[in-house]
């Protein structure tokens, strides 16, 4: 996909602009933030089962290898094929192959964000294989020619309208005056239309939430049941994961998945949850004839042993961006790649540069809620600002800005001078503030004074008037 | 008679040059809970600036600066939850690595307190003796409230002043936008999250708004005044010390 992270900006701009967008997004603030908090509080041991989550990943960090290799015996003993990929066009290489050994001309998909990563759609539609995604946000922004704009809920920036608009363009077979004023009728459409596509893949695609060593299964948590059928209709079935899904135990994908739903939509388990661990067997009434594992690195081998490996502890669960400020006021688009919010903030950078993707770790507040609610307790605000110390030790940050930090911190680091310059500026503002005790518009802080007013020091400083007092 | 208990008041540089009051009222505060209070002069900024952009050597220069300052003192205060926060949580992590300075950057980072939680917690104050006749919501700035836990602690004591009355506004804890250079880095960002922020604060229907942090402080009171609304902005040190006299910050409402 297009990157347009290096226009955070200008994204974010537009973004503040758009009303529709505005509008959707309040839904986020509404709906996620207050189920989470109720499930949280619902269930005394939350806290401890976030630090077993947390626990229960950092030892499988501190043990890649060996349950990566265990997981591959088991899917091989069990029929199934897995393939390593370093890098997204490794991973893509791969699931060409397939499906061209497959003679596959469809490919359903269920919900993956890997596949975005690695840019799996454009891909195949240049292979003249035909992805359609089967997820119903998916689907819709499919239509659109767009990105998920949240990682659990991919369609959130839309609303009724535009889907409305988008099914009407689309499904030019159905009649042009049906009724579609209401949600469940869309619903109800889009699965008419998808269970078509459904039964006529040649491979279907999903990603995982879990990998898990002892049983060599992938899981996948999902509220439609779509993820079923697009694994077990088709004769194919590809689960494209990253290394780090990996857990040793079924026990260990049990304790994980207790703060995974309720972190992200406040459920107390999504809907469906669903475990493949290979082709179907003769006894089995249904199931894949071919069952197909990419595991992809794609960096994320390279975070192990850096300030950044608390990050692979992810399990996307979309709790940081539902209760971060700037993902409220910008929506997931604004972030310009594949992962938007705090997390997007952390892992961007890695994946694309941080000379390109620099706005992401620095626009933060830093107000700490993404961390406060992350179910792996990851320190996602202490990762941006590893990104920040490596952006000024390359020098990516701007001039401008770095003249001014050095020559802050020069001063500050010089107390007599620091003292008169502070007693310069609190006396001069205060001068110009006068009565009314703030400025409209001060020349050296335009930014802040566009928006707000400055309010104006009182007159001297506090370390002069104490000196005058004691 | 046992030696009082000594404080190194660490002013905080937004305090020192826009609002020396709330120096005052800290010193108030922390005199009439029994502490000793001390003001280092070579006291200049805690290097939250410089630590938030990336720039570990300058921060770590000033923190020895700072450090060298107050560890002589038993406690060391500052009337911020946001420098408060970078004392005592962050400081430790600059050092990380360094035998010599680590250990000293966590002894000082064990003294350090938030103004209005060192006087609940540490000195065990439970009630002041301040009259403010008015109604007051406040706003949890990030730092106090997710680094230091500061949120019971200023509701408890606002309590006990006389005539005052506190309205909760809605999601008092979440951030005002202020975020240091993020305000001005990404303006137009920081003034739609403070745009919500001011809504709920008018929607509280308070006479005043108090915080803990004068960053927080001057972002919301210069949102309020742009948009003409009534509410006053002060410190809650301020109120806590019965010092009302000063006008509000960024003035009141023409």
């Amino acid at each position: 996909m297009q990157i347009t992270s290096p226009g955070f900006k200008r994204n974010a701009t537009r973004a503040l602009g758009d009303e529709q967008l505005q509008k959707a997004l309040g839904h986020v603030r509404s709906n996620f933030i207050d189920k989470r908090a109720a499930a949280a509080a619902a269930l005394p041991e939350f806290e401890a089962l976030r630090d077993n989550a947390k626990a229960i990943k950092d030892h499988v960090l501190e043990n890649l290898d060996i349950y990566l290799e265990t997981f591959e015996e088991r899917v091989t003993a069990q029929g199934g094929n897995v393939h390593w990929a370093a890098t997204a066009s490794e991973a893509r290489g791969h699931i060409l192959d397939i499906c061209r050994k497959a003679g596959a001309r469809s490919v359903t998909k269920g919900k993956s964000m890997i596949t975005e990563e690695i840019g799996l759609n454009s891909f195949l539609e240049k292979s003249d294989i035909t992805p359609i995604e089967t997820d119903l946000g998916e689907y819709i922004i499919q239509l659109r020619g767009e990105h998920p704009s949240h990682i659990i809920a991919p369609a959130v920036h839309l609303n009724m309208d535009q889907v409305r608009d988008d099914f009407k363009k689309a499904h030019t077979h159905l009649d042009a005056n049906r009724a579609m004023d209401e949600p469940e009728i869309l619903l109800k459409e889009a699965r008419g239309v998808l269970r078509d596509r459904f039964l006529n893949a040649d491979v279907g695609i999903t990603g995982a939430n879990f990998l898990v060593a002892e049983t060599g299964s992938s899981i996948i948590v999902t509220n439609e049941g779509n993820g079923d059928l697009t694994q077990s209709l088709p004769k194919v079935h590809i689960v494209v994961a990253s290394i780090e899904k990996i857990v040793p135990t079924l026990e260990d994908m049990s304790q994980i998945m207790r703060v995974l739903a309720r972190s992200a939509t406040g459920q107390e388990m999504s809907v469906y949850t669903t475990l493949s661990s290979g082709p179907r067997r003769p006894e089995d009434p249904d199931g894949p004839e071919q069952y197909h594992v990419v595991l992809l690195d794609n960096g994320r081998s390279e975070m192990i042993g850096t300030e950044f490996q608390d990050m692979l502890r992810c399990i996307r669960c979309g709790a940081c961006m539902n209760h971060c400020p700037v993902y409220h006021a910008v929506g997931g688009h604004a972030y310009g790649w594949v992962y938007p919010g705090p997390m997007g903030s952390v892992l961007t950078p890695k994946f694309i540069g941080v000379d390109k993707a620099g706005h992401l770790p620095n626009a933060s507040t830093f107000c700490g809620r993404c961390e406060e609610v992350c179910p792996m307790r990851i320190p996602l605000p202490k990762m941006m600002r590893h990104w920040r110390e490596q952006e000024f030790e390359k020098h990516l940050s701007p001039p401008a800005q770095r003249r001014n930090l050095k020559l802050w911190a020069w001063v500050a680091k010089r107390p007599t001078l620091y003292r008169l310059a502070t007693r310069i500026a609190a006396r001069g503002m205060s001068v110009l503030g006068g009565r009314r005790h703030r400025l409209g518009w001060l020349p050296v802080a335009s930014a802040w004074t566009k928006h707000r007013d400055m309010p104006t020091p009182e007159g001297g400083t506090f370390m002069a008037q104490w000196k005058g007092k004691r | 008679m046992s030696t009082p208990i000594s404080v190194g008041l660490f002013v905080t540089c937004l305090v020192d040059m826009f609002r020396p009051s709330v120096g005052f009222a800290a010193v108030k505060l922390l005199e009439d809970a029994g502490c000793e209070v001390h003001v280092p002069v070579s006291q200049t900024c805690c290097g939250q600036p410089a630590w938030n952009s990336g720039d570990r050597a300058d921060t770590r220069e000033i923190a020895i600066e700072v450090i060298k300052a107050f560890e002589e003192f038993d406690y060391i205060v500052a009337p911020s939850g946001s420098c408060g926060g970078m004392l005592a949580k962050h400081y430790p992590e600059l050092f990380q690595g360094d035998p010599v300075w680590h250990e000293r950057a966590e002894t000082f980072s064990g003294k350090v307190h938030e103004l209005i939680s060192f006087l609940t917690d540490v000195m065990k104050v439970e009630r002041v003796s301040s009259k403010v006749d008015a109604s007051a919501t406040y706003h949890d700035s990030c730092a106090g409230l997710r680094e230091l836990g500061i949120n019971a602690q200023p509701r408890k004591l606002l309590a006990s002043v006389e005539g005052l009355s506190l309205k909760e506004m809605k999601n008092s804890n979440v951030c005002c936008g202020f975020g240091g250079t993020f305000a001005v880095k990404y303006g137009d960002i920081s003034n739609a999250i403070v745009t919500e922020k001011t809504a709920n604060i008018e929607a509280a229907d308070a006479d005043m708004l108090l915080a803990g942090d004068m960053g927080c402080l001057l972002n919301m009171a210069g949102k309020l005044r742009r948009e003409g609304k009534r509410t006053e902005v002060r410190h809650v040190a301020e109120v806590l010390a019965g010092m009302t006299d000063t006008p509000p910050i960024g003035g009141k409402r023409e």
